[in-house]
């Protein structure tokens, strides 16, 4: 008994040692004057590292920059740090609206729209209008929204996007194609992908193993053909999958599996798998989002491409696609250091640090003065910025569940497993099965 | 009773105490929380969590056919793991317990894939399966069996399969570095006095070397269902859960509803109801094996 | 006699061929285990325009010093450091902790013994990814958040479930005539299991650490949830640096892989020694 009671002595004396060290480190985070911001984007990290340096060094306030990754991970400890009101000075939300309406709704989240309206020095001053009009609007509630949540803009985009296609120009002009010449129409896509095809040359990746890429490109489509108030109206419950309209968007993955446009095994593909296929010239076409500039510039800088919106299906509506913030950072309403905070993420996005920050990650910056900086690729994809929609801006939002069941079905669709009428009856009593348990 | 019986009886509890203690504060407490959750239609971040009964459980339970379709493949590739990968495992385990020229090596070498992170092997085995350029097909034609040449992760019908595969490759080195310990402590003078006895190779197996081994047998059989029920990362890596939900996994699909759908409570009764039947499938395990033990 | 010689001739032939088979067998396995460790390895000598171009498995212009960058980039004179404590403690508290009460549970005899059995390793059975925020708000308000401790009780009790059914299945095996003539010697139940039980179990608590070496050396997930500051990160948030939401450098990482693994195929093949060990530990059985 005696050995027993000594080890288990030594044992907490040596957690109790431990213990001391960690409580000192502890004891000097409560006691710190400094900003707090918590972020998951590793592949900024040393651009952002650097900036907090040059802030340091400008204002002598301190700023801790705390990395979490990957993002599955990040968001556990945002959603864990959440309940027990340990939330930092500045962090970001990821997930979809709803996620960021509940942040609100709980007081984790400042609304930024005094600060963003105000005045500063002469009239023409205003922080919100250095943005891209569509950045901002991922983070804004609006008059009335769904979710009840106090109209105003909560949270500052550090970057911005656009997902659209690209083409290798290099293969079109082996198959013959003009390279100049990139399909506008979906007949012509599907006439150059012939024509790719008879001179041995692949067709078109997308990470669809990644089904919110599928939502993405299938979105695009839809809104093509039917316009944004009949999707509006399919999401309110007002228009049903079983629509004519709906199952013409089904259709064109049906067509391009009948066609055999998708390189093989993407239906499964993550999407840094097909980054790598488009950038090893295995693929002509992909759909991807402006971020692919950066990863194809490292994985082959002699790849020859641009960026198109996708193909035209119907001249009855403008083809939209999906674009606003990259990533966007918001200020904890709780915190005591929110005067600090907000003064810092001006900092961050005034034009000077912004183009620092588009250039040094060749991402899109979300201020519209620093975009002379960048790449002519980068731009290509920054022209169709005014043309840009994204969920978080819609006025009414499908359901998770639903969503799924769309993305879903159009990957048994393209594995040939089932018909896009088959997909839109499923997808139909998937709706009116959600829409029965949120009546209750 | 006297005080030498009390000391005796305190004593059992004293050498579990330590792990009792863990397992209330870092066990029981998380599960009765998540329990307690799965009541509720939480959404993973607001203070509120509504209170909603056993709905979440009905729900599960009668309408939710994707959930039960998952299982049905985490059960396919339980399956396979079972049979084959222990199978590998046990027949390496063997013939690593022999005097081998080069067992040293062997043995390091099969622990290897548990090893590896699973990037690499996301990576390696997306690779190899890859539809254009992949090694399998490269084989395949090679062989002269270009016909069977496809993109083996998108295809419904080898989809699933490639996957239990892969996870079979990176699992067996663990069942042969137990197999490999159970095998190495029967002693060797038991063997020796059955070859005197003039007994084959399949008889010493079945009247020694099974039966001192059937307890690691279940241990083994028990991680490997565990194990395999819970698979994820090689699904994420590797198919996301498609083409469709062709390898749609239980846990693929509570991450699913926690983080994509926001449904935290309805999350936590899908991580209760699949937790009890893990209990109940090892609890058969366990049952089923005392009694081959008494036979 | 000619035929006697034909006898053996044929043995000897059967014997090699069958030696043969075996070494064959054996080989495609282990060229299929090593294929990915040298991918890797060959990847990480390459640069992130070649990684996925050229497919060679020895590059022609290896990049050694992409070991220096992934070395000096990753921080992993920190991490290093950091993983290796968290590793000795999580893994010396795992085989204490588990061996004390698999002992129990195998030798002694106390009410409600098996309920307690099957409810300890019912912990391995039920995994809930929903308990991560229970554990969060547990380890708060035992300010053991952004604490090595709060990073490393949670890993010892994830080590317990498998630990204690793993060695109670040896302990049962295991002879106990050693023990009761100890006993009658005078020895206490603690002496018992610290002097006599314990040794005799070595194959199993070497196949114990191994395994939980390479779970405390591969976790991230729990780090993530725990700690905030870097100077308490452990080894795998290095590899993160290298793994960003859009670009992942691959040479870098295959790098980092290659240093990250090597110390647990070092370990490994310290430790399986002790597995063979377990010959003259068993023969004491029967």
């Amino acid at each position: 008994m005696k050995t027993y009671l000594r080890f288990f002595m030594v044992s907490f004396l040596a957690l109790a040692l431990t213990g001391c060290s960690g409580e000192s480190h502890k004891q000097k985070n409560l006691n710190s004057k400094s900003i707090t911001v918590w972020h998951w984007m590793s592949d900024r990290e040393d651009a952002l590292n650097e900036l907090v340096n040059r802030f340091e060094n400008e204002t002598q306030v301190k700023v801790k920059l705390e990395l979490f990754a990957p993002s599955e991970a990040y968001a556990q400890r945002v959603k864990a740090s959440a309940q027990t009101g340990t939330l930092p000075d500045i962090y970001g939300i990821l997930g979809e609206k709803r996620d960021f309406a509940s942040f609100i709704r709980s007081g984790y989240v400042k609304n930024l729209n005094e600060e963003l309206s105000a005045k500063l020095g002469n009239e023409t001053d205003v922080w919100k209008n250095s943005f891209f009009a569509k950045a901002l609007a991922v983070n804004e509630f609006a008059q009335g929204n769904e979710f009840g949540i106090e109209p105003g803009i909560y949270g500052i985009p550090l970057d911005a996007s656009t997902i659209q296609m690209v083409y290798n120009k290099k293969l079109y002009a082996k198959a013959g194609l003009d390279p100049n010449n990139p399909p506008r129409t979906w007949d012509e896509f599907i006439e150059h992908n012939r024509a790719l095809k008879k001179s041995g040359l692949p067709g078109f990746v997308s990470g669809f193993g990644e089904i919110w890429m599928i939502d993405a490109l299938a979105s695009n489509w839809a809104m093509n053909i039917m316009g944004e108030k009949k999707v509006f109206a399919t999401y309110e419950g007002k228009v049903s999958y079983n629509d004519p309209d709906w199952i013409k968007v089904l259709s064109l993955f049906k067509q391009m599996a009948d066609e055999k446009i998708l390189v093989e095994g993407a239906v499964t593909m993550v999407n840094k798998t097909a980054e790598q296929t488009f950038a090893n010239e295995r693929a002509t076409y992909a759909f991807n989002g402006s971020w692919c500039v950066n990863v194809y510039k490292g994985m082959n800088p002699g790849l020859e491409y641009a960026p198109i919106p996708p193909p035209a299906v119907s001249s009855a509506y403008p083809i939209r696609v999906w674009g606003g913030a990259g990533g966007s950072l918001v200020v904890n309403n709780g915190s005591p250091r929110r005067d600090g905070a907000v003064t810092f993420l001006r900092w961050l996005t005034a034009e000077k640090q912004q183009s620092y920050l588009s250039q040094a990650t060749e991402n899109l910056p979300s201020v519209k003065a620093s975009l002379q900086h960048i790449s002519p690729i980068l731009s290509g994809f920054a022209d169709d910025m005014d043309n840009a929609t994204h969920p978080n801006v819609y006025p009414v939002h499908e359901y998770p569940e639903v969503t799924e069941a769309f993305n879903k079905g159009i990957q048994s669709i393209l594995i040939g497993e089932k018909t896009p009428d088959e997909v839109a009856q499923n997808v139909q009593k998937t709706k009116e099965k959600e829409l029965a348990k949120n009546a209750k | 009773m006297n005080f030498q019986k009390i000391r005796t009886l305190l004593g059992g509890y004293l050498f579990i105490l330590p792990a009792f203690l863990f397992f209330i504060i870092f066990s029981a407490y998380p599960f009765f929380k998540v329990f307690q959750l799965s009541t509720t239609s939480w959404d993973g971040i607001s203070p509120v969590a509504p209170f909603v009964g056993l709905d979440n459980f009905k729900d599960l339970l009668m309408d939710n056919p994707v959930f039960w379709h998952s299982m049905k493949n985490a059960f396919y590739v339980t399956f396979l793991a079972l049979v084959v990968q222990n199978s590998l495992a046990l027949l390496l385990a063997f013939l690593c317990d022999r005097d081998i020229r080069g067992g040293n090596v062997y043995r390091v070498i099969f622990y290897l894939p548990p090893v590896l992170s699973g990037i690499v092997v996301g990576l390696i085995w997306n690779w190899i399966y890859d539809g254009n350029y992949g090694l399998l097909n490269h084989f395949l034609t090679f062989i002269g069996l270009g016909n069977l040449t496809r993109a083996w992760l998108s295809d419904p019908q080898t989809a699933l399969i490639s996957v239990s595969v892969i996870h079979m490759w990176k699992g067996f080195g663990w069942g042969f570095v137990i197999l490999l310990a159970g095998l190495q402590s029967i002693p060797r003078e038991l063997y020796e006095a059955a070859r005197v006895d003039g007994a084959n190779s399949w008889i010493v197996f079945k009247r020694i070397t099974a039966p001192l081994m059937i307890p690691v047998f279940i241990l083994v059989s028990i991680l490997t269902i565990l194990g395999t029920m819970q698979i994820f990362d090689i699904i994420i890596s590797t198919t996301g859960g498609g083409p469709g939900y062709h390898t749609e996994v239980p846990i693929t699909r509570i991450v699913a509803m926690m983080i994509g759908s926001s449904k935290f409570g309805y999350a936590c009764a899908m991580g209760v109801v699949f937790g009890l039947i893990l209990l109940a499938i090892s609890m058969i395990q366990i049952r089923v094996s005392k009694m081959m033990r008494q036979v | 006699m000619r035929a006697g010689m034909m006898e053996v001739n044929y043995e000897k032939v059967k014997k090699g061929t069958i030696s043969f088979f075996i070494h064959c067998f054996l080989a495609i396995v282990s060229l299929s285990c090593l294929f990915p460790l040298w991918w890797a390895f060959a990847s990480s000598l390459k640069t992130q325009q070649t990684v996925f171009n050229d497919l060679s498995l020895f590059p022609k212009n290896p990049q050694w010093e992409n070991y220096y960058y992934a070395w000096a980039k990753a921080d992993f004179s920190i991490y290093f450091l950091n993983s290796l404590f968290y590793t000795v403690v999580v893994v010396v508290g795992v085989l204490f902790v588990a061996s004390m009460a698999a002992y129990a549970f195998s030798r002694l005899q106390f009410y409600g013994k098996n309920v307690l059995f099957l409810i300890l390793i019912s912990t391995m059975m039920i995994p809930i990814p929903g308990s991560f925020i229970a554990l969060y708000v547990l380890l708060n308000k035992l300010h053991l958040v952004d604490h090595q401790l709060g990073y490393i009780l949670p890993q010892i009790n994830g080590g317990l479930a498998l630990g204690i059914f793993l060695l109670k299945t040896f302990f049962d095996d295991l002879p106990k005539e050693l023990e009761d003539s100890a006993a009658i010697d005078g020895c206490g139940r603690f002496r018992i299991y610290w002097h006599i039980a314990l040794p005799l179990a070595r194959p199993a608590l070497a196949v114990l650490a191994i395994f939980n070496i390479l779970a405390v050396w591969n976790e991230y997930l729990l780090a993530m949830l725990v700690l905030s500051s870097k100077q308490l990160m452990p080894l795998q948030r290095g590899l993160m640096v290298f793994q960003g939401a859009h670009i992942t450098q691959y040479p870098l990482l295959m790098a980092g892989i290659v240093i990250t693994v090597l110390p647990v195929l070092v370990v490994y093949l310290l430790l399986q020694k002790h597995i063979i060990k377990g010959i003259t530990a068993g023969a004491v059985k029967g």
